[in-house]
């Protein structure tokens, strides 16, 4: 089985700040297949729509979600109480390459942190883990990354907890010692730890997010433009292609697929004709 | 058990549940869930003449009961569905339709002429998309030009034509005997209906097209109103879909006037949507002691 709709138990929820919340899903075959770095599609009740939500963990025959209150349907889902049904589309997308064995630096913006800790995990001793928050009241899973990797440095924006500043001034210092970054948050952060990766030759790999429907690749909703080799930019999509992409490939300044407009079906698809 | 069986234009389909065109791509996603013989039909992703790269995102937008879409025909082109999808889709055990769209009539006829050389089953032109300037819904609005495209794709059809419609239209009853008047073998409707959403913050459309095609439950009594008023107006079979979610949906769109349906955004919610749609309609059935669903079909019985 790749993915299937499947029912998972609430069966421990913890609020970690004013709109972050922590669920535990009990689903023991499931967990069995889950990689790091995948997502699943939460069905939220009276929603058409299921929400896209990171892997954080998986913890034996659980299954660990940390998602944000940031609309209406994550405010459902939020309130559904320990005991109760959670349906989800899973294991869907893939994840980070990891090479435990090599000095990887995972950085974390925000929201972004969640996704990155089931990966860390595998890199233990190797892992150096770099998460920013914007305040000290934002501050999330401080602990369960401190226990499980070599070393973790904060930052936050107004530097009220950690490094004040943002995640790339410690990214900087300890890219010369690094093998590998793999990232997760908002895509400016991103965008500067992929210009950082390219200039200290490091590979670097970001998980990106974009509103979703089906989650499996049918429907083509989510798309991000993205650079193939020959240069070509082309629409590919976060849930089956992603979430996880390299860095250089992702098309940062806002570069878009050249419509194809020749009238023959024979014409190159990078073969222009007047507009 | 009631035969579920139905026949459209000559087709037979082993259930009235059609997946509709852009929800399923070309079958490979969903046959992860269940064989897609649980389909009557598939009707594939809107196809074009050339590769087509689709619009910026965000394209997705949820929307109260139900969603909007602008993903803007994104497709490999005609020959790549021939060469790589079609052969795959052939072995599925269910009806295979190609979705047809394009800017220009002689676009619509060379990819149908294409299409009509090779086993796919039926063609659904698609005269509707709201989401592309040039995706063909500029002949789906006036019944002069749904006409013209009609006539002119039928002399390069081979294949059982159906014409999808669309709703974003004064009278869509006129339309659909237009294009029956020139060859159209059924129709299929709706379409998505035009809509927006804007976000109150930065007061920019959350979709980046700005407008997108709306689907889901929130369109369904539109959707039952025109296939009733369609069924009423032509002699040809209509397929019946838009916002199709459970099998109540089922069989109230069928007694409007449906011979077959299609279903789309509910398989987002729930892919397993058409497997309880069937099971539901089929127990309908027996309850009311019918042996077939065509014996439902236009068993409306509206006040005079």
């Amino acid at each position: 089985m790749k993915y299937d709709a499947q029912d998972c138990e609430l069966v421990a929820k913890a609020q970690l700040t004013a709109t972050i919340y922590d669920f535990r899903l009990k689903n023991p075959a499931l967990a069995a297949i889950t990689r790091p770095g995948q997502f699943v599609q939460v069905l939220v009740p009276s929603k058409t729509l299921r929400r896209p939500i990171s892997v954080c963990d998986v913890e034996g025959d659980v299954l660990r979600l940390v998602f944000e209150v940031r609309g209406e349907g994550t405010a459902l889902l939020a309130q559904t109480k320990v005991g109760e049904i959670i349906n989800l589309i899973a294991p869907l997308g893939h994840g980070f390459t990891l090479e435990p064995d090599k000095k990887t630096i995972f950085v974390g913006g925000g929201i972004g942190v969640p996704p990155l800790l089931y990966s860390a995990k595998q890199c233990g001793q190797n892992a150096i883990v770099i998460n920013g928050f914007r305040q000290r009241s934002a501050v999330i899973l401080e602990d369960d990354f401190r226990q499980a990797v070599g070393q973790l440095i904060l930052t936050t924006d107004d530097g009220s907890y950690g490094l004040p500043g943002f995640v790339t001034q410690p990214l900087e210092e300890l890219l010369p010692q690094a093998d590998r970054i793999c990232a997760c948050g908002p895509m400016p952060m991103l965008k500067n730890i992929a210009k950082l990766a390219q200039q200290y030759h490091v590979p670097c790999e970001v998980s990106l997010e974009q509103r979703m429907a089906c989650g499996i690749g049918a429907c083509l909703g989510c798309a991000v433009a993205v650079k193939e080799a020959d240069g070509r930019v082309i629409y590919r999509h976060v849930c089956k292609d992603g979430p996880v992409f390299d860095s250089q490939c992702v098309a940062w300044d806002g570069e878009k697929p050249q419509p194809v407009t020749s009238n023959t079906p024979d014409k190159k698809p990078n073969e222009k004709e007047g507009q | 058990m009631a035969d579920l069986s139905v026949k459209i234009a000559g087709v037979s389909f082993k259930n009235p549940l059609i997946a509709a065109s852009g929800t399923i791509g070309f079958g490979r996603e969903y046959r992860e869930f269940y064989p897609l013989s649980v389909f009557g039909g598939i009707s594939c992703k809107g196809t074009t003449l050339h590769e087509r790269p689709g619009n910026p995102p965000p394209r997705i937008a949820e929307t109260p009961m139900g969603m909007l879409n602008a993903v803007g025909l994104q497709n490999p082109g005609v020959q790549h569905f021939i060469e790589e999808d079609l052969p795959w889709l052939k072995q599925q055990d269910t009806v295979a339709i190609a979705n047809v769209a394009g800017s220009t009539a002689e676009d619509y006829c060379q990819t149908v002429e294409l299409l009509s050389e090779t086993d796919i089953d039926m063609i659904e032109l698609n005269i509707s998309c709201p989401n592309v300037k040039e995706g063909g819904v500029q002949f789906g609005t006036s019944c002069d030009s749904a006409a013209a495209i009609t006539k002119a794709v039928r002399r390069h059809c081979k294949k059982p034509l159906i014409i999808k419609l669309s709703p974003n239209v004064a009278d869509i009853a006129s339309i659909a005997q237009a294009v029956e008047s020139e060859g159209a073998d059924a129709v299929s409707l709706i379409n998505t209906l035009t809509g927006m959403r804007i976000d109150i913050r930065t007061r920019r459309p959350i979709i980046t097209n700005n407008t997108g095609g709306l689907s889901g439950p929130a369109v369904f009594p539109v959707a039952v109103r025109m296939v009733w008023q369609v069924k009423n107006a032509v002699q040809i079979p209509v397929i019946g879909m838009g916002g199709i979610t459970t099998w109540q949906d089922a069989v109230e769109m069928l007694i409007a006037g449906a011979d077959a349906l299609q279903i789309g955004t509910a398989l987002f919610t729930d892919p397993y949507a058409p497997v309880k749609i069937n099971e539901g309609l089929n127990r309908y059935l027996d309850e009311n002691g019918l042996t077939s669903v065509t014996e439902l079909t236009h068993t409306i019985q509206p006040y005079g």
